[in-house]
């Protein structure tokens, strides 16, 4: 079954980062490895264009299901984009104790 | 090597003469019995920013808020008749805390008609009445009017909601926040209610984590990475100096440069930056909401074209921060002993019409994360050290003026609760120097 829109078949290898809520990809993104977060963003980054596009069609609160899920996808690559882009590692350097808890986030 | 103006007198420190230039000490940071002095001499006589109107949407919309600090709870509440009003959390029979549910140190929210203890079965209605007593008549000459809620004290201002502990206070919330505040009204602050909201226990007095968050000497450096390489050279080769600050009372703003948004040279962001058109200083292009293209006359005090973000920190523990592409954000530290206290960072955008702008926002809370994530490990850091006590006095330069204003005006208030516990915590107004 699956988990995005035909268009974005492509991305379907990387739906378990289609994740709903800040702390769900947060901690996906610490527990996934360099090379886990490099294949994510280059899959994902060179399509982000075409799944704005695509997503713009519909108004924000009536996303359908797969879109929807596409949409988390891209919160996710934007969460990941920094361990790729930035830290060269999946933590922020020098945070060892230090967390910070989404507790009100959008409902879309 | 100045790049802004700075006062006549050569520095924005001597400006306020009263702050003095000489190195400071932190040991009102590092000491639970200075802490147990500014629970009563601070927080349990000041204007504490407990929420939004947005919070209390209509008539029975309540929240609480632990004030571990004050030693309390208050429930706010607005009223069948739309006004909103604060009550200590406890119930007048037996010291039940009136409003919670499954743990009780947890914050709630929620609407209901009237509150009902867990315990006997008091109820009260939402302007605080006792409106019904279980089994009256086996009480002694009870008289239902005598055992309302207690009041707290609780006004509004630009839609931010604020309590004040002391029953003998006497000074409204607009005198409290004066002049810094004034020129603020009229920001489009209500037309903001899309909030990503996040909190932390960080192991550092309540004022280091402002003093993080009031000075931006640190950002070049500390936040190095997060720009790409050439920038961060160039940023950290430049150092940091803020367009203007302002102090007035306890309060004191730092008026901001921000070339990121948009950037002069994309070359200047990161890919996911260029791609979103957003970053930190959130998404580059301004919402179309009323009273953005005019802005107050305290929001970029000195008109500067490259202007990015005012900083105000509001005495004792509420930032506002207002940022160039029409958006804003506050923080909150509510201390929970000398060396801990939970930090709230929460950011106000329009709503967005479609999902690249929902996407655009989230870059801007997520960066807001990292960077927090790396000014968050820092203070620990910082607490430990300060105290062993092995040094003992810091010097401050002139980018850091808010931290010396800060700490001062924290140490006159317990000075003065000292002198006399009964005396207001700001005797008169300090005027504005100009």
């Amino acid at each position: 079954m699956p988990v995005f829109p035909a268009e974005f078949a492509d991305l379907e290898p990387f739906a378990p980062w289609a994740l709903r809520t800040e702390a769900e990809r947060y901690a996906m993104r610490l527990s996934a490895s360099m090379d886990e977060l490099q294949a994510f963003y280059d899959a994902a980054f060179p399509r982000l264009e075409a799944i704005l596009a695509y997503l713009d069609q519909f108004e924000l609160p009536e996303l359908p299901d797969d879109a929807r899920h596409l949409l988390w996808l891209v919160y996710s690559l934007v969460n990941a984009s920094f361990p790729v882009e930035v830290w060269r590692q999946p933590r922020v350097p020098d945070s060892g104790a230090a967390s910070l808890d989404a507790v009100v986030e959008p409902a879309v | 090597m100045a790049h802004f103006a700075k006062p006549a007198e050569g520095s924005w420190t001597e400006h306020y003469p009263e702050l003095g230039t000489g190195p400071v000490s932190y040991e009102d940071s590092i000491s639970p019995e200075y802490y147990e002095l500014e629970r009563k001499a601070i927080f349990a006589r000041t204007w504490l920013n407990v929420g939004r109107v947005e919070d209390l949407p209509r008539p029975g919309s309540y929240f609480t808020k632990e004030l571990q600090a004050a030693g309390t709870s208050v429930v706010v509440v607005r009223g069948m008749d739309g006004e909103i009003r604060s009550f200590h959390n406890i119930c007048r029979h037996r010291g039940n805390k009136l409003v919670w549910n499954d743990y009780p140190r947890q914050e709630t929210a929620g609407v209901c008609r009237q509150f009902t203890c867990k315990y006997h079965g008091w109820r009260y209605d939402l302007q605080g009445a006792c409106t019904f007593v279980q089994q009256e008549s086996e009480f002694f000459h009870l008289d239902k009017a005598d055992y309302g809620l207690v009041p707290v004290q609780c006004e509004v201002w630009e839609g931010f909601v604020f309590v004040n502990l002391d029953p003998n206070n006497t000074l409204s919330l607009e005198e409290y926040l004066g002049d810094l505040a004034a020129g603020l009204v009229g920001y489009p602050f209500g037309a903001m209610t899309q909030v990503f909201k996040y909190r932390a226990t960080v192991g550092s007095n309540w004022k280091l984590f402002i003093d993080a968050f009031a000075e931006f000497y640190h950002a070049p450096v500390l936040h190095a990475r997060q720009a790409v390489a050439d920038e961060s050279r160039k940023l950290q080769a430049v150092g940091y100096e803020a367009l203007a600050y302002r102090i007035d009372g306890p309060h004191g703003m730092v008026s901001s440069w921000g070339g990121m948004a948009p950037p002069k040279d994309l070359d200047m962001v990161k890919p996911i930056e260029r791609k979103l058109r957003s970053g930190l200083f959130g998404p580059w292009d301004r919402p179309a909401v009323e009273g953005l293209d005019h802005l107050p006359p305290g929001v970029n005090p000195a008109r500067s074209p490259v202007w990015g973000v005012d900083s105000f920190v509001f005495f004792p523990n509420f930032m506002l921060l207002v940022w160039a592409p029409g958006w804003y954000l506050t923080y909150h530290y509510w201390p929970t002993s000398y060396n801990t206290h939970v930090f709230e960072g929460t950011l106000h955008f329009v709503p967005p019409r479609n999902a690249t702008e929902r996407v655009r926002q989230e870059l801007a809370a997520v960066t807001f994360k990292e960077y927090a994530l790396q000014d968050g490990n820092t203070l620990e850091a910082t607490q430990m050290m300060l105290e062993s006590r092995a040094v003992t006095a810091f010097p401050l330069n002139d980018q850091e003026i808010l931290l010396r204003h800060l700490h001062k005006t924290a140490r006159d208030c317990v000075e003065r609760y000292q002198n006399d516990p009964s005396a207001p915590p700001f005797s008169v107004r300090v005027p504005a120097a100009s």
